[in-house]
């Protein structure tokens, strides 16, 4: 009996401590972020061998200096905007580009539309740094270098795949009896779209649209190769690349646009990732 | 009501109309899916052939001009000692990271999967690494590691286990240490939710019948429960390695193939000299070498998937 008591116990002991574990693991860069962004630099830059000096914790009052300088004296803001901008507008073509293909692929091609599904998810494979290098020759054919909509025309190449086969996915689980009893009423295919479908597929286009929103948060490599000019980068490439003064790194505002940048994604994109990852594992995980 | 109302008002009309559309059901699938097709194919499709003919050709990023070289761009590049550095680095970054992948993340799963005070919590947590934007936590990361300031030196020295100095972007070895790292600690959360979700799809009496049969912990573990998960590790770890073995911005950024180009992958190596040195012909020839992974995995995925559907 004690023994038993034991063993219960200890397994609770190994459960928080790897969930414990695991936490610190994937949380120590952004705690440590979070430090940087408002730490004085006399309690920044001290130096790692003053083994007196711990530089886990705030040694001096937080300050607001650095959030205050990368609002009002760095571009952080263009950029911000930028990526909105850009954002914005790989929704809308994926938009109406990705839903009517999934539910094309869902409810109208059979057979073959299955296996063109799986076609297309599989484009979603292919990575940027495979396409980056003819992307470079094309868009200079276009005459797009440096251009904001160089940004635009290339990331529905995989916000599209991606969110057509989400679409998919999402159509399919919607029974189709009531669809074909709006037919059956005599609605057409069109209609029953227009007034059936669309207002069930809400909850399905609003993860569209966080997924492609995020999907351009995300790159880095595109927006290197396409952009060179401060004022005309994303968020994702200026901080990284621009934020510096000749050779030095500014820390403290460095880290608050990272830390100010990343918190509303992840917690955004937190609460649609079950559907994300149903998504892609549609496949694998079927019945 | 309305739609009633509307149904049988429609209805009229649709005695008219509703052979022609049912007729033309195909052709509205076609015409819905045309559009995102075109993309898919003008913008993913002829890039990528376009990419296997940048890569015979002499092309520059300066002009527009053409011309076939043949295979020179290969002999080239398979001539290249820095290549066969790159190339190597790639499947040794993508198989240790993605080998540390597999361990922490069905360790994290089985966690996540227990019922514990503050879980959900802990899986927000977790997943910190994968939902921020790549290159904003490869800069924490950089700092993370910076030669004078670096917090892990600190408390390796605090803790007693570091005498000497640790100048992680300025050592080779530990560049590649540094790299590795960044992986596991992006896409450990990826896989970390994907088997969660593969978890969740298995009927829990096979576990209880195993250890009603009196299995002990190990044996259900690794009888039972481990290869009844084994296809969704697999799915996550394919997509671990695309990843991570096509990632240009995590090395980009920590190291930018330093120190003495010893941790150049593919993919930046190709931004090297594709992009900066303006050697698209090469550059396309030596990012070409990860479309074999690609297609590997592409078949992989399809076979786990067909085999899981035939099994239910």
């Amino acid at each position: 009996m004690t023994s038993r008591r034991v063993l219960r116990i200890a397994r609770r002991v190994v459960l928080y401590a790897a969930a414990t574990a695991f936490t610190v693991f994937a949380v120590m860069p952004f705690y440590w972020m979070m430090l940087t962004s408002f730490k004085t630099n006399r309690d920044l830059y001290v130096g790692a061998t003053d083994l007196t000096h711990i530089p886990w914790i705030f040694n001096q009052r937080p300050t607001l200096e650095h959030v205050q300088l990368l609002l009002a004296h760095t571009p952080y803001a263009t950029w911000v905007a930028n990526t909105v901008f850009i954002g914005a507008l790989v929704v809308l073509l994926t938009l109406i580009t990705a839903v009517p293909a999934g539910y094309s692929l869902a409810r109208l091609t059979g057979r073959w539309g299955e296996q063109l599904g799986i076609g297309i998810f599989l484009t979603y494979l292919i990575p940027p740094t495979l396409l980056f290098i003819p992307f470079a020759r094309v868009i200079a054919m276009l005459g797009l270098q440096n251009s904001i909509w160089a940004l635009v025309l290339v990331y529905p190449t995989f916000t599209i795949p991606f969110c057509t086969w989400l679409m998919m996915g999402f159509f399919r689980s919607v029974p189709h009896e009531i669809e074909d009893q709006a037919m059956v009423d005599g609605f057409s295919r069109a209609a029953v779209i227009r007034k059936i479908v669309l207002p069930l597929a809400v909850s399905g286009i609003l993860t569209v649209i966080i997924f492609a929103f995020t999907l351009v948060m995300q790159d880095f490599v595109y927006a290197l190769t396409f952009i060179s000019s401060v004022g005309k980068m994303t968020v994702s490439l200026g901080v990284p690349v621009a934020l510096v003064r000749g050779d030095v790194f500014y820390w403290g505002s460095l880290m608050a646009a990272c830390l100010i940048t990343s918190v509303p994604i992840a917690v955004v994109y937190n609460l649609f990732i079950d559907r994300f990852i149903a998504g892609l594992t549609a496949g694998a995980l079927k019945g | 009501m309305a739609l009633r109302n509307e149904a049988s008002a429609m209805a009229t009309l649709a005695v008219l109309r509703h052979r022609t559309l049912a007729d033309r059901e195909d052709l509205l699938g076609r015409l819905m899916l045309a559009p995102a097709m075109a993309y898919v194919l003008l913008l993913v499709g002829a890039p990528l052939v376009l990419a296997v003919l940048l890569s015979f050709s002499s092309a520059t990023a300066g002009n527009l001009s053409f011309s076939w070289i043949g295979l020179r761009n290969f002999a080239t590049i398979v001539a290249d000692p820095q290549f066969h550095s790159a190339l190597s680095n790639t499947v040794v970054f993508t198989l240790v990271s993605q080998a540390l992948v597999i361990v922490l993340a069905t360790a994290a799963a089985f966690v996540l999967d227990a019922a514990f005070v503050g879980r959900r919590l802990v899986r927000f947590l977790i997943l910190l690494p994968w939902a921020a934007p790549v290159s904003l936590a490869a800069m924490a990361w950089t700092w993370i590691f910076d030669s004078t300031f670096s917090v892990i030196n600190w408390t390796l020295k605090v803790a007693g286990f570091l005498h000497g100095w640790f100048y992680w972007f300025g050592d080779p070895g530990l560049a590649k240490i540094a790299i590795v790292t960044v992986h596991v600690w992006r896409t450990f959360p990826f896989a970390t939710v994907v088997v969660l979700a593969g978890m969740a799809s298995i009927p829990r009496d096979i576990s209880e019948a195993a250890v009603i049969d009196g299995a002990g912990f190990w044996r259900k573990l690794f009888q039972v429960d481990l290869p009844l998960l084994l296809p969704i590790v697999t799915v996550a770890v394919l997509f671990g390695v695309v990843f991570t073995s096509t990632d240009l911005g995590i090395v980009y950024l920590l190291t930018r193939g330093g120190p003495y180009n010893s941790t150049h992958v593919l993919a930046s190596l190709a931004f090297q000299r594709g992009i900066l040195g303006a050697d698209l012909g090469q550059g396309a020839a030596i990012a070409l070498f990860l479309l074999p992974v690609l297609i590997v995995v592409a078949v992989a995925m399809l076979r786990v998937a067909r085999r899981t559907e035939v099994g239910t």
